[in-house]
């Protein structure tokens, strides 16, 4: 009897314990940005493995084109490119992981759409890559255009924009198709591979990621010419916290005025003592801009220095300073011929 | 009467003969009619096919090391892949650098294990042995202490996460179980009535749903800005969904208990408290020890939903293994080691259930 | 009489409120339901506060909204252009489809593996006692990674498919059958079952008046199958014997003609049919055993063959001991279809999850999976509650 009782306290104990220790820290009520600050950290979104784009490393540390994103936003929120924790998040799971408030920002390859601005209550950050949807086939097919599709398997993943415009692609062309739907990305990527499906549709550049990075002799796939859609890849934010939603907009827009400036990891230090009031403004040198956004004055120069600007990042991840090789093509500044654009930042 | 007399002298020949001679254990057990003859053919047909192959594959033209994936691909088993990813497929993404506290963890709780299925131990010693081992695992796990890094859980993954998945859903689940089956068997209508509508409503709908309701929707449900971490949420959906299955065993046990007793308790004037605390729940939940385990089981198999909702348990760990552009291919062998893994827990739990019962209706054999 | 008055007279006063059992019982179930009612009011309003604030879109109108996304196999015709609605609609069938298959065959396997673990053949046995142990102990998801990963990687590329039987080729597309090519007759046929099924209850009837009145038994069950199998035969050659079979041939990226089913549907199939078959052997096997030794041998002590044994004395009983469990059986294993998500076979859940992503309306979506695998438990339970009513034991 005692002892039963002593049993049942014990056990009460128990359950106060652990729910205590696990249930961490109500963080309180309010926008996203004080939710962070006082949680010491962010999560971000990621793709579960595209090379290049995020893809983990055998330990399962993500590094890449999305992954640098935001530990750009850890550097110039905190001054700690660290302060993130990454959360891999299947298409299907990202949508619903940043409405709940799983994750504070999707650096995931999401097109920006209509309907998922308005419908999914989502908000949209600057593009930060432009894709186009395309097809990938293995050579011995012989297949030289996408409109020679016709009754093929095709592997793509499910939530995607990919998968509709798949759909439209079809119906346009009066084609059929069998899709092969995979959850995961990686799975989808190890079927086409493993000759589960004809063709693998996806943004292209993701396409020519995989090849490189995943097939076991790249030569032996093609992919196609045309571009079927196009993916304005961008960050993705809740709706409902326009200075979240604002911090996003300006660090990445920092990080491209970086490149166009002429501003780089190694010489952001240099430039601090530059007398271009545009760059004094935007490095914090003379006040105002890290205080409106509500981050500290030296938000952009962080950013730079830790991570690099948006040329930096894209040459260390997707262009020749990696294993992909790819060309800046529409990716580059708009000085350059490319559609990457910085608002002024005053 | 009279031809039972004369048969006797039948009695007494030799009985027939035993089957320790091997020839004689043949016709007996194999070849004892047209039929089982025949069974007995196809039998060793079917073993004749499917093991040499199966011995070739995965003992004689297997690969034990192998620089890398390419090198590994020969037409055999290729175990240098689990031994490349033997660390990442136990432990996932738990920092590499703090592998003996996982190590230590999954000790824990084998040693805990262990322990409940020595039945001397039963009582407070355990629930104390329980309680230290229950305090220090998760200690080891999330760190904080002095010397011990913190860990996050999102980086909790592999076998430590699917034990205590499936041990904190029982633990857990199981007081709430035992509620929800009072409450079934209640007089008062609404507290029957909600009762038996959580019970039927979590039964009948797949645990994926409630997983994705827990790990997606949950959040929706709280107020803004109150965050719940992601391992609870799904720990909070499996002892959710094992409530209203142990709630079903334990009222198995209550509906087994003579009325008389209660009537007895009645008699003597105790409350329901008492006579629900006193007489019926000690003789219910002794009935219903073996059914448990079961429970048990079947929780610790499901568990490997959770890699449904991105969390990184033995099976999510093994599968995120596959996705190494090295590594490519060897899901059949990883599916095999986790697949051991798996079966010898699973094993020896449903063996201990069996003895248990075995022990239990023992009583009842008079 | 006399003890109502005696009670009457004998009560003691009222109890103060407080005391009172049946005001007790009142206020504890209304504290209870004002308790839960209250968490999921707070619940449900938090839920309507986030939707609200951060825009997101309810409702089941999207259910009439072009879905716009393909689906891989389909029971009934579907393209993009169809709706939600539909889409929900070919995944309901699926599930529906995959699940009933399931049962049968695991049903099928199941016994055959329960009786046989009953053998006393002790190769057959103990080779029931290994399948029976290993597959009831791995997790099934991880068994239907393993067949599919099997049938995705082992399996070759349709050009050098595997031909298992005449006609029927396995490679990393699925499994490819013939099948007959549609003829008129097979309609007739199909009525000729019905007919023949129709006309086994008078038969069933008559040999029993039979029986009772002559004492000598009929061969029902021949007489039985002899009707079933002869009379479609009968039209069967009536139309001529119109045979012909769709064969599947390697035809651009894939085979055409005959039928196939897709890895994907066949490694959930099987990954279904084996795991639950474990678990409905065992409640055979028990059922079996429950039924007491003396029911045989007093069975053959009346002189009835071991088929009827079998039949008349020892599954009436061992079926009390056995449908129960089995219930519960088939309602795990239409449950456990919904892992199709995992292997991309397009369920219920895999489709609604698609929904919801493009639609952005979650709690919808989970609503209506949930809506449906209930309705789907809660009649499985009624029918196999209907037929256990009637094979129960009628007691004093």
């Amino acid at each position: 009897m005692i002892f039963q009782t002593r049993l049942w306290a014990a056990f009460a104990a128990v359950v106060a314990t652990l729910c205590g220790l696990a249930a961490g820290q109500p963080a309180k009520a309010g926008p996203t940005l004080d939710k962070i600050k006082q949680a010491g950290m962010f999560s971000c979104g990621v793709p579960t493995g595209i090379p290049g784009f995020a893809q983990p490393d055998s330990q399962g540390v993500y590094s890449g084109f999305d992954v640098d994103i935001c530990k750009a936003l850890s550097a110039a929120i905190f001054g700690d490119p660290g302060k993130v924790k990454y959360v891999p998040l299947t298409a299907q799971q990202r949508f619903t992981a940043l409405q709940s408030g799983e994750v504070d920002i999707l650096s995931n390859n999401t097109t920006w759409t209509l309907t998922r601005d308005t419908d999914l209550g989502l908000n949209f950050g600057p593009v930060v890559f432009y894709d186009g949807q395309g097809f990938m086939v293995p050579n011995k097919l012989n297949v030289k255009s996408a409109k020679e599709l016709n009754g093929a398997t095709i592997c793509v993943q499910p939530g995607t924009t990919t998968e509709l415009n798949l759909a439209d692609y079809f119906r346009a062309n009066k084609m059929e198709y069998k899709p092969v739907v995979i959850e995961k990305i990686d799975e989808v990527y190890a079927a086409f591979f493993s000759g589960r499906c004809d063709v693998m549709t996806g943004d292209a550049t993701g396409l020519a990621a995989q090849r490189i990075g995943r097939a076991s002799n790249p030569d032996d796939y093609v992919v196609l010419p045309e571009r079927i859609s196009k993916e304005p890849l961008a960050p993705v934010v809740r709706h409902g916290d326009d200075q979240w939603h604002d911090i996003v907009d300006w660090i990445v827009f920092a990080l491209i005025q970086g490149e166009e400036s002429g501003i780089t990891q190694a010489n952001v230090d240099e430039m601090k003592k530059t007398e271009d009031p545009a760059i004094k403004r935007m490095l914090g040198v003379t006040p105002g801009m890290g205080k409106a956004l509500g981050l500290e004055e030296n938000w952009a120069y962080n950013a730079i220095k830790m991570v690099g600007n948006y040329g930096e990042i894209f040459e260390r991840t997707l262009g020749m300073g990696s294993p992909m090789k790819f060309e800046r093509g529409i990716n580059g500044l708009w000085t350059k011929g490319g559609l990457m654009y910085a608002i002024p930042i005053r | 009467m009279a031809d039972i007399a004369q048969d006797i002298p039948v009695v007494r020949q030799a009985p027939p003969p035993r089957s320790t001679r091997a020839l004689g254990w043949l016709r007996v057990h194999l070849f004892s009619s047209v039929f089982n003859s025949i069974l007995t053919l196809l039998a060793v047909g079917l073993l004749a096919a499917a093991v040499p192959p199966l011995v070739r594959w995965a003992l004689i033209d297997a690969i034990w090391s192998a620089p890398n994936g390419q090198a590994c691909h020969a037409g055999g088993a290729c175990w240098a892949f689990i031994g490349e990813k033997m660390r990442f497929i136990l432990f996932g993404r738990y920092p590499a650098d703090q592998e003996w506290r996982p190590i230590a963890v999954v000790a824990i709780f084998i040693a805990m294990i262990a322990a409940a299925c020595v039945r001397p131990l039963w009582g407070r010693r355990l629930a104390v042995v329980w309680f230290a081992g229950l305090s220090a695992a998760f200690l080891l796990m999330a760190g904080g202490l002095p010397g011990l890094r913190p860990v996050e859980t999102g980086l909790w993954s592999g076998l430590p996460l699917t034990l205590i998945l499936a041990v904190i859903a029982m633990l857990f689940g199981f007081p709430l179980g035992v509620l929800l089956a009072l409450g079934r068997r209640s007089r008062l209508p609404a507290v029957r009535g909600i009762c038996v509508g959580y019970i039927e409503l979590v039964r009948g709908v797949p645990l994926i749903t409630v997983l994705f309701m827990a790990s997606l929707m949950l959040p929706l449900f709280l107020p803004a800005g109150v965050t719940i971490d992601k391992v609870l949420r799904a720990q909070v959906a499996f002892i959710l969904f094992a409530a209203a299955y142990l709630a079903e065993v334990v009222r198995g046990g209550l509906q087994a208990i003579p009325k008389g007793q209660i009537e007895a308790a009645d008699a003597l004037g105790l409350s329901y408290l008492q006579r629900t605390r006193l007489i019926v729940l000690p003789q219910a939940l002794a009935m219903v020890i073996p059914p448990l385990v079961n429970t048990f089981i079947g929780m610790f198999k499901d568990t490997s939903l959770v890699l449904i909702v991105s969390l990184f348990d033995l099976l999510g760990a093994t599968e995120f293994a596959l996705t190494d552009s090295n590594w490519q291919g060897f899901a059949v062998e990883a599916d095999v080691f986790i697949a051991a893994i798996y079966w010898s827990f699973c094993f020896f739990m449903s063996r201990y259930s069996q003895l248990l019962e075995r022990e239990f209706n023992r009583g009842k054999q008079r | 009489m006399a003890s109502d008055e005696a009670a009457l007279t004998l009560a003691p006063a009222r109890p103060a409120p407080w005391r009172d059992p049946k005001l007790r019982a009142i206020a504890y179930q209304i504290v209870f339901v004002a308790a839960v009612v209250g968490a999921v009011g707070f619940l449900v309003h938090n839920m309507l506060g986030n939707i609200s604030r951060q825009n997101i879109a309810t409702g089941f109108g999207f259910l009439r909204k072009e879905a716009a996304f393909g689906i891989g196999e389909s029971l009934i015709p579907y393209s993009p252009a169809d709706t939600y609605g539909r889409a929900f609609l070919v995944g309901l069938s699926n599930t529906l489809y995959v699940a009933a298959l399931g049962i049968v065959l695991a049903t099928i396997l199941g016994t055959v593996m329960g009786l046989a673990r009953l053998s006393g053949n002790w190769l057959v046995a103990k080779l029931a006692q290994i399948y029976v142990e290993t597959f009831r102990n791995i997790p099934l998801l991880l068994q239907l990674f393993f067949w599919w990963g099997l049938l995705n990687t082992a399996a070759p590329a349709p050009r050098q498919a595997w031909q298992v039987l005449p006609d029927v080729f396995v490679s990393n597309r699925g499994i490819a059958y013939p099948v007959p090519v549609a003829s008129p007759a097979y309609k007739w046929m199909a009525l000729a079952v019905v007919v023949a099924l129709a006309l086994l209850v008078p038969l069933r009837r008559w040999a029993a008046a039979r029986q009772a009145a002559t004492g000598r038994q009929f061969p029902r069950g021949w007489a039985g199958l002899g009707i079933v199998l002869g009379l479609p035969l009968i039209v069967f050659v009536a139309f001529g014997a119109p045979f012909a079979l769709s064969v599947p041939s390697l035809h651009g990226f894939n085979f055409s003609g005959g039928s196939a089913v897709s890895p994907e549907f066949a490694a959930l199939l099987l990954g279904l049919v084996i795991y639950s078959g474990t678990f409905i052997a065992e409640i055979v096997r028990a059922g079996i055993l429950a039924v007491s030794w003396g029911q045989s041998e007093a069975a053959m002590a009346l002189g009835l063959k071991s088929g009827q044994r079998m039949r008349l004395v020892v599954l009436p009983q061992a079926l009390r001991v056995i449908v129960p469990p089995l219930t519960s059986q088939y309602l795990s294993l239409t449950k456990n279809s919904s892992l199709a998500v995992a292997i991309g076979f397009p369920d219920l859940v895999s489709i609604a999850n698609t929904t919801m992503n493009q639609t952005g309306q979650a709690i919808e979506g989970i609503a209506m999976i949930m809506a449906v695998y209930l309705f789907i438990s809660l009649s499985i339970s009624l029918a196999m509650n209907l037929y256990n009513r009637a094979v129960a034991l009628v007691e004093r």
